[in-house]
């Protein structure tokens, strides 16, 4: 065995695991349910995405949103995961296992993400739409997907550092739902100008290539540019890692 | 018998040898697990202060101590969960800072509480704890274990919904299920009521002859039922080192006799009792009963009857030495 893959030691039996837990209690189905309404109201609500004003054959009005949705369902997708373990201290059981921290932590990781991306794969309704009314850029559509898969990844590892940071649920999901806000808010022309104001263009300029809106959107609009995939792997990969050392810390309170 | 003089780490070659030596009966059997000077602290408290200590196969070995002794912490570290701050650990031969993983297969570890996911049935848990340890016949595996801890009964309920003795017994079958050579079990009997840890007792019992079992609990009958080891620590440290048995005979009280005296006056037998060299200690007992403490800790029945002659006697027992006196001499000394 690699050394790479013994580091991640158990990782295919808790990702399985946390998976089927999503839909053996009620919450994903809740969690699902109220995804789909959302998005689907955002999308042709005249205030939002006025998808039926604009008579337009593309999804923007569905995938502008996704983001801010997330921001606070991904968070309750991600609270439980390790919070629920360290209350109950099945935490100690699931690290005595031949499982390593690693194994375990990606595991939910990907679970949390596979869940998301069944819970994103069901607005195909909204695709089978715009592909019978008009003739859609598929690559946009393709791009849009992937760039929705992937803000769900970077708030994924976000929600997930808190839960293993608090052994509390609700403190968890909070916490990630304002930091997942701010992360967002970064990318908002108000707190550019703001920043640009006080810093200068310089630190604008820094501060916009950290905006996930901004990558979030050249994605969308078909351009699968590599800058913004990095920032996105980027960051998810950072969150995650500082995940585990948060982790390695407290498993033992 | 503490040992403090083994190397700290098996070297691969003994270990081999001690794993393909055919086994002895009589013979004590190989060292599965050994601890040399382990130390943890949290923060400023000590929580295991430089114990040392070797497991064989065939062994149970109790922890005992108070809450707060450090027998959890102890546990913790040898299943790797915890990380020393000193002090090193082999399981079956292999360090567990060096390789964990390698370790955790070859132990069974029921932690305090038996935690386990409520939401998952039996059955589901333990397919999860079978995948997890890529066990080949994990159907069969999952059978056999659910036998022998009497579970077919519930395979099927969420864990949540069963009481504590079935939840107990779920942590039991999860830490066997590879047939490991040793079991952690943290307080396996903790809060559950009698029946309910007799049940528990008798399981452990029976898995006791082929494997090294370590066990913590702070329960001195659930010691001698079914330990042949028993380790009293306290604030870290171990005091005791020693087997049920003979801890029994140490403890105060130990043969002491009993009885009532139905024809004449109980204070001029104590008193006369009093006066023989073998004896500790002679008194009337608020009930009226005569109780006299041998020295030797032997026991003197007869001659305990010799001096007491013509006076008629009636309920006479020896009593046995009780752990929970010995226990509280033992960490009180220590706490002073």
């Amino acid at each position: 065995m690699s050394a790479l893959a013994r580091r991640f030691t158990g990782m295919r039996a808790v990702l399985r695991r946390e998976f089927r837990g999503y839909f053996a209690s009620p919450l994903g189905y809740i969690f699902i349910v109220i995804f789909l309404i959302a998005s689907g109201y955002l999308m042709v609500s005249r205030d939002f995405g006025r998808f039926l004003e604009l008579r337009e054959a593309n999804l923007d009005a569905l995938f502008s949103y996704l983001p801010w949705i997330f921001v606070v369902l991904v968070p309750a997708v991600a609270m439980r995961l390790w919070a629920e373990e360290r209350r109950s201290g099945t935490v100690e059981l699931l690290l005595t296992l031949p499982i390593t921290l690693e194994g375990s932590y990606l595991g939910k990781f990907l679970a949390g993400w596979a869940f998301l991306a069944v819970s994103v794969f069901l607005t195909w309704p909204a695709v089978f739409q715009v592909a019978r009314l008009g003739d859609p850029d598929w690559g946009a559509i393709f791009a849009s997907y992937v760039a929705t898969l992937l803000a769900a990844a970077v708030l994924l590892a976000i929600g997930l550092l808190f839960s293993a940071l608090s052994k509390n649920q609700v403190v968890a999901f909070i916490l990630a739902v304002a930091a997942s806000v701010g992360f967002l808010l970064i990318g908002v022309p108000q707190t550019q100008e703001f920043v640009g104001k006080w810093f200068g263009g310089y630190v604008e300029r820094l501060v916009s290539s950290l905006s996930l809106l901004d990558h979030f959107e050249a994605l969308t609009r078909g351009l699968l540019q590599l800058n913004s995939l990095l920032f996105f792997v980027l960051f998810t990969v950072g969150w995650l890692v500082c995940g585990m050392l948060v982790l390695g810390q407290t498993k033992t309170n | 018998m503490t040992e403090t003089d083994h190397p700290d780490s098996v070297p691969p070659a003994a270990a081999a040898e001690a794993e393909t030596a055919p086994p002895d009966a009589d013979a004590p059997g190989e060292v599965l697990i050994s601890v040399a000077d382990l130390t943890k602290h949290y923060g400023p408290i000590r929580a295991v202060d430089g114990i040392s200590f070797e497991v064989r196969r065939g062994d149970v070995l109790g922890f005992l101590g108070p809450n707060g002794a450090g027998k959890t912490t102890a546990m913790k570290m040898i299943t790797g969960f915890l990380e020393p701050d000193r002090g090193s650990i082999t399981v079956a031969g292999i360090d567990v800072a060096a390789d964990r993983l390698a370790v955790s297969r070859r132990i069974g570890y029921l932690p305090e509480d038996a935690p386990a996911y409520g939401e998952m049935t039996v059955e589901a848990f333990l397919g999860f704890i079978a995948e997890a340890r890529e066990l080949e016949a994990a159907e069969e595996a999952i059978e056999r274990v659910l036998e022998t801890a009497h579970l077919r009964s519930v395979r099927g309920q969420t864990i949540e919904t069963l009481s504590k003795g079935y939840k107990r017994r779920v942590g039991l079958a999860q830490a066997l299920i590879h047939d490991p050579d040793v079991l952690i079990l943290d307080e396996p009997t903790d809060g559950l009521d009698p029946n309910q840890k007799a049940v528990v007792q008798d399981l452990i019992s029976s898995l006791s002859s082929d494997r090294c079992i370590v066990l913590s609990t702070h329960i001195l009958d659930e010691a001698e039922r079914v330990c042949n080891r028993a380790v009293i620590l306290s604030e870290g440290r171990i005091l005791v080192d020693s087997t049920p048995e003979h801890l029994v005979s140490q403890a105060p009280g130990h043969n002491a006799v009993r009885f009532r005296v139905t024809e004449g006056d109980a204070e001029e037998v104590a008193a006369r009792l009093a006066e023989a060299e073998w004896c500790a200690s002679a008194r009337v007992l608020p009930g009226g009963e005569v109780e006299v403490e041998p020295r030797d800790g032997e026991n003197r029945l007869n001659d305990v009857l010799a001096v007491v002659g013509e006076h008629r006697v009636a309920d006479v027992m020896v009593r046995e030495g009780r752990l929970d006196e010995l226990f509280r001499d033992v960490t009180r000394g220590v706490a002073a």
